[in-house]
């Protein structure tokens, strides 16, 4: 079918044809002529935020609820660099998103033209791609490419620029367009030989420990995952990434391993014999100092992107591949060896772990909030079936440890990047992918000051999110680290937010929500109780905790996962030591 | 650290080298010397990249550039199997006393002269990096006034062609 039209007619119909619905962005010069025939789209929803970073976020909340991609689109210039942060958020956590931004016109580019920004050079380094288009003729085919390459192989972010004359100019519409990515090859099956020297090395250990990231809710092999490790029988550790991804109430299940991680998910990758990563990508917060992290482990290396494997951690069995196809044929693999791995003794070993170094925390005697019981209680009233979010720091972390998730990808957050403000606007995108789905943002009151202008979007587009900020006044982890390694000097951390600048039930009141404050342990139940009851618009809970609590476990930056402590100065007692 | 050379097999499109070459130095890689130019083939061009580097780190590097859409193929090329030649012009300091032992070692090296002034002449000469390092160190006492190099290019030797795939995988989208 062919039909003549405008550059922009024909993104909007590039942008149906692909099954785009929904659409975050904030028109403007350059971006213009594409809003208009996007207005008249019955098929594509078009979200108006309050700042680009806000639709950048909601697109990869959209695309981590939905597991299609996300579209975020802005304008030349500042509409596009403030662009950047969820781009390069979405680089680091393989979220797929299409980044649409207006271009000057082709004849101005380079010439410091008004709202002119490079943003294809910009963004180079933080897109699997990107796409100047200055020929209204290549923007079909263009944008087919993008989300192609954007949600296969290893998902994320690509960026396409379309210059103002490109957008207005006349073009012949075709589709479906013929795709020209001659280099663009992902490897998904898996090498057989690879998958049975890996069946080889699982049967043959003793200590082996499954470490799972987010390569595998990606690949959507939960069902796989739960399968295999219950065949085998061997422990399971779930990254940040991957939470939920195996039920945290599996009993194979030692939580997340890394800096935050759990006694017993730290202390089997030390201690074990063998490996067996599954798309992950071995992570500095995980792995602690790189030279002592798991230092007697043969390692299995699976994922879909080569250059993961060996990159930080040399691979005996590197495994390229997607997810799903590799854990199914190491199901089939390890089925036909004649016999079973034996990790009774392991599991002894870290069932002890379990009974002696739970999760813990510090619970205030002046009968303050602690953080982490919100997150318990939050945890227990909620459930399962919610989607949270989280932005960076301490919220994160306790909403990573407290929060019991049975259900993939229902923890969303910004892990590789460390994003402030990324929870509330994520949490619009995954409210308008999955409207039936209960949403919490859970956000710190640093995060949460640097994106709430979101909650304008979500009253006014109808998008019932709740938010729990966990309000500490301060710039949580960071003082933390203070606590621990600047002396107690409190160096511009504190943002006095417990004196009500800005009130957060005001604020929440000014943006058409529901504003709730909870300041002692009594009344948690019933302000989330509140908050459960109301579907209409979005609700924010002000949750005034204390300012020391802090986030334990922890290894400390540059130091080895074997000096993790679970309090401060107090360092887990490892048995067995002589055995390794 | 030892020299490797890559050939890199890329689509013949706006950006492609700035991609490859901001790849290497966000890896903190140093370019000894890069080629861009055409092939056979008028949609894909060839870099020759010559780096000084570790095997591990140059494996995550060659991974990295495999990940850019662009990027068609890259192989690295044995210095044995492998034919490698760069360009120099020089401009040297000739007058009616040195000219004559300017040209000796100009054939010597079969080097060509392609500019004459009453003092100085311009040399091209093609060949290894060796060749060329021997060539301009012999004419330094004369006085270089100033050189010119090209990157290196290089080509297997035998039969076979790196590009032959690579255009099945263009012809395929075509």
């Amino acid at each position: 079918m062919t039909e003549q039209m405008t550059g922009a007619q024909a993104l909007v119909r590039a942008l149906e044809h692909v099954g785009v619905d929904t659409v975050f962005g904030i028109p403007g010069g350059a971006i213009l002529p594409a809003y208009d025939p996007l207005y008249d789209s019955a098929k594509v929803r078009h979200v108006l935020v309050r700042h680009e970073q806000g639709a950048g976020h909601a697109a990869q909340g959209y695309a981590q609820a939905t597991g299609k991609v996300g579209v975020c689109m802005a304008t030349s210039g500042p509409g596009a660099t403030n662009l950047v942060t969820p781009i390069a958020d979405a680089y680091m956590d393989s979220v797929p998103i299409v980044a649409i931004t207006g271009q000057v016109a082709s004849g101005s580019i380079g010439t410091d033209a008004f709202q002119e920004a490079d943003i294809s050079g910009i963004t180079m380094p933080i897109t699997k791609h990107n796409f100047l288009v200055t020929d209204p003729a290549d923007i079909a085919r263009t944008i087919a490419e993008a989300f192609h390459i954007a949600s296969t192989g290893r998902p994320g972010p690509v960026l396409v620029d379309i210059s103002k004359d490109a957008l207005t100019a006349t073009t012949e519409f075709q589709w479906p367009p013929v795709m020209q990515l001659p280099g663009y090859r992902p490897v998904t099956r898996p090498h057989s030989k690879q998958i049975r020297e890996a069946a080889k090395l699982i049967v043959e250990a003793r200590r082996p420990v499954l470490y799972v990231g987010g390569g595998v809710h990606k690949a959507g092999a939960a069902p796989e995952l739960r399968e295999f490790a219950e065949m085998t029988g061997i422990p399971v550790v779930t990254t940040l990434m991957a939470r939920g991804t195996f039920p945290d109430s599996h009993r194979q299940h030692l939580g997340m391993p890394g800096m935050h991680g759990s006694v017993p998910a730290v202390g089997a990758l030390q201690r074990s014999d063998l490996i067996i990563g599954l798309g992950v990508r071995f992570d500095d917060r995980v792995t602690g100092e790189l030279s002592t992290f798991a230092p007697h482990a043969r390692v299995v290396h699976a994922d879909i992107d080569p250059a993961e494997i060996s990159k930080n951690r040399h691979a005996d069995v590197p495994i390229v591949g997607d997810c799903k196809e590799v854990i199914a044929e190491l199901i089939a693999a390890v089925g036909k060896e004649d016999r079973r791995g034996d990790y009774a003794e392991w599991w002894t070993q870290l069932d002890a772990y379990r009974t002696t170094y739970p999760l813990g925390y510090e619970t205030f005697e002046d009968g303050s909030l602690a953080p982490q019981y919100v997150m318990e209680r939050l945890g227990a009233l909620v459930g399962p079936d919610a989607i949270y979010t989280a932005g960076v720091g301490q919220h994160q972390m306790w909403a990573a440890q407290f929060i019991g998730y049975e259900n993939p990808g229902t923890f969303i957050n910004s892990g590789g990047a460390g994003t402030m403000g990324f929870s509330v606007p994520a949490a619009m995108g995954a409210k308008m992918g999955r409207p039936d789905a209960v949403v919490w943002a859970i956000d710190g009151d640093g995060c949460f000051q640097m994106t709430n202008q979101e909650l304008a979007t979500c009253t006014i587009e109808g998008v019932p999110i709740k938010v729990a900020v966990i309000n500490n006044g301060n710039l949580g982890m960071v003082r933390q680290w203070q606590t621990l390694f600047y002396n107690e000097r409190y160096s511009n951390t504190n943002l006095q937010t417990v004196r009500r600048i800005p009130d957060f039930v005001k604020l929440a009141e000014a943006y058409g929500c529901v504003g709730l404050r909870c300041e002692r342990p009594e009344d948690v139940d019933e302000v989330i109780g509140k908050a459960m009851e109301i579907n209409d618009v979005p609700v924010v809970i002000d949750f005034v905790v204390h300012q020391d609590a802090m986030v334990w476990p922890m290894v400390a930056a540059g130091t080895s996962n074997d000096d993790i402590r679970f309090a401060r100065d107090m360092a887990p007692v490892w048995d067995g030591e002589d055995q390794v | 650290m030892s020299r490797h050379t890559l050939s890199v097999l890329v689509e013949n499109k706006p950006g492609v080298l700035a991609r490859v070459a901001a790849l290497f130095s966000r890896r903190g890689f140093n370019i000894d010397s890069l080629a861009v130019g055409p092939t056979e083939h008028e949609d894909i061009s060839r870099m020759t990249i010559v780096v000084n580097v570790e095997e591990l780190p140059l494996e995550q590097v060659t991974k990295q550039l495999n990940k850019l859409v662009n990027v068609l193929k890259i192989v690295e090329l044995d210095p044995a199997q492998a034919v490698q030649r760069e360009l120099t012009l020089i401009k040297v300091r000739a007058d009616a006393e040195t000219r004559s032992s300017v040209l000796e070692l100009v054939n010597l090296f079969r080097a060509r002269c392609v500019d004459v002034a009453p003092d100085a002449v311009t040399i091209e000469v093609t060949g290894t990096p060796d060749k060329l390092q021997a060539f301009v160190r012999l004419l330094e006492p004369f006085g270089v006034k100033e050189l010119v190099q090209s990157g290196m290019v290089a080509i297997g030797r035998g039969a076979r062609s790196i590009t032959d795939r690579s255009l099945r995988a263009l012809d395929r989208t075509a």
